[in-house]
């Protein structure tokens, strides 16, 4: 779906939202809430200057606007894969962003993302993944590496990926899988806005990641490894 | 004083176990959910892949210089230190269990490719549930350090993990980034970036490189008692984790970018700092190097 598609569904009530190159940014009403808007489209890649950009935008949330709920708009095919970024040290830019987030949430902003497109590996880690909440729309793709690749890798034949991935959700991509394994919280369908304005209601700042995943039946070892860990001596 | 045979040995060379031995005060070392637990993946058996009892990942609590800590050493060992949801969940618990018993500082021994892709969905949720549980300990007030200078560095999600912690301490040897060159050789051609030209991967994401940029805040020789020297006065040092400190360094790396963008290489950076031979970098041992560097990094932090 196009960004501004998505903007209309869930801020109803008005916004205001600009796309400068792959950045997307602004606010949008959604009932009594105002919230920040965040985001990247096109399927873009991130890189030093697009992680920069969504901190700095993080970062005048936090200024200018205190506790504004932040909504994440996630458009990405991953981090940018050039020599020039890892040579300026793409990671410690994306974990620059992710740190502006979680200063975002200790500061009492809710921290919503939305999946509308595409999510991939390292461009969904230090902002999506971030968040309080973190959904997708039904037809989002997520993943880390698709199966033909994955099987080069692994070595692995591809038909035997395929086969294993119908029963577990544990390495093939798709947004369903995701969800098995508590990395999203919901997938959004119908009235978006109904969606934000539900989960702003009742959001908190607690990783229930591992406790969904584990309810949901898609990751039976986090939870109880982090359990016992706690309960060691 | 830890023991000084394991002290004395390289880091590089070492398993993470002979790591935590030498780095720890002797028999201060307590682990959680050891190899004796068989806390294994299954996922990797379902593959039919072999499988490692600690999941390729010690952790535990112990103490370093009179202080009580808790830490987690990867080991690249095993599957170049590739984090699945065992080896994720055992280091989210070892910080999450920071945040409720306060200890002097948690020290994360990285070495690692990233993500284990034979369960990569779990992987990257891990590693995401482990970069806001580093975030989480600071933000309790835990000094979190991180040692990279292992044969495999520190890449993918993990690299970004590393950058969340409140100081780093890498050796030369050590590398860290996000995607690692055979990755970017594979997707972008080898005009873009040849995975084997070593020297050119380590102006990219080594260890001296990585500290005249500032990505690292020590920068030692390889050996194991180096590394707790630094680990030490790192946690002496604390942290700041303050909404001032993330604007420094959002300035530090808005000025990066504007200062060395253009750059094609390490070697043009290090010129740009007022290296007058950048060459000669290599050469240099560890103080030589560190008292060069002093005026000539891009961190005046």
């Amino acid at each position: 779906m196009e960004w501004k598609s998505v903007v209309e569904k869930i801020f109803p009530d008005g916004h205001e939202v600009e796309q400068t190159g792959n950045l997307i940014r602004g606010y949008g009403r959604c009932g009594p809430h105002t919230a920040a808007v965040i985001g990247t489209t096109d399927h873009t890649d991130v890189g030093v200057e697009l992680a920069l950009a969504m901190a700095a935008a993080v970062i005048n949330v936090i200024r200018d606007h205190p506790a504004r709920p932040i909504v994440f708009l996630v458009d990405t095919s991953g981090q940018r894969l050039r020599h020039r970024d890892e040579l300026l040290g793409l990671n410690g830019y994306m974990a620059h962003l992710a740190k502006c987030v979680e200063m975002a949430r200790r500061r009492g902003h809710p921290i919503i993302s939305l999946v509308y497109e595409q999510a991939l590996s390292g461009g969904f880690l230090a902002n999506g993944m971030m968040a309080d909440v973190c959904a997708a729309l039904p037809e989002a793709e997520i993943r880390v590496m698709g199966l033909a690749a994955m099987a080069r890798v692994t070595r692995i034949g591809e038909e035997r990926l395929t086969e294993l991935s119908k029963s577990s959700p544990v390495f093939a991509p798709g947004a369903k899988n995701y969800l098995l394994m508590g990395g999203l919280d919901a997938l959004w369908e119908g009235d978006l806005s109904l969606c934000l304005s539900a989960v702003l209601k009742n959001i908190d700042n607690t990783d229930h990641r591992r406790s969904l995943g584990y309810e949901r039946g898609g990751r039976m070892l986090a939870y109880p490894v982090v359990q016992r860990v706690l309960a060691s001596a | 004083m830890s023991n000084p045979k394991q002290a004395r040995s390289s880091y590089y060379e070492s398993s993470a176990r002979a790591r935590i031995a030498g780095l720890l005060e002797p028999d201060s070392f307590h682990e959680w959910l050891p190899a004796a637990e068989r806390v294994t993946s299954p996922h990797l058996a379902t593959l039919e892949q072999p499988a490692a009892f600690d999941d390729g990942v010690i952790i535990g609590r112990g103490r370093i210089a009179g202080k009580n800590i808790f830490i987690a050493a990867q080991e690249g060992g095993f599957m170049g230190g590739a984090v699945g949801e065992v080896h994720g969940a055992k280091l989210a618990g070892v910080l999450e269990r920071a945040v409720r018993d306060h200890p002097a500082a948690v020290l994360l021994l990285l070495e690692t490719g990233g993500v284990r892709l034979q369960e990569a969905n779990a992987g990257l949720i891990a590693v995401s549930e482990v970069m806001r549980a580093i975030l989480a300990a600071r933000a309790a007030g835990v000094t979190v350090i991180v040692a990279i200078g292992g044969q495999y560095g520190c890449f993918g999600g993990m690299g970004i993990a590393a950058r969340c912690a409140s100081a780093i301490i890498m050796s030369e040897e050590g590398r860290l980034g996000l995607s690692g060159p055979e990755v970017i050789e594979t997707a972008r051609g080898v005009e873009e970036y040849d995975s084997r030209d070593r020297a050119l991967v380590w102006r990219t994401v080594g260890g001296k490189h990585r500290y005249l940029l500032g990505e690292c805040d020590v920068i030692v020789p390889d050996s194991i008692a180096a590394f707790r020297q630094a680990v030490t006065a790192c946690i002496d040092n604390g942290d700041d984790w303050s909404l001032a400190a993330l604007e420094r360094e959002h300035q530090m790396l808005a000025e990066r970018v504007q200062r060395f963008g253009a750059c094609k290489d390490g070697r043009d950076i290090w010129r740009e700092l007022g290296w007058a031979d950048p060459d000669a970098i290599a050469m240099l041992d560890n103080d030589e190097f560190v008292a060069a560097a002093h005026g000539h990094r891009a961190k005046n932090i």
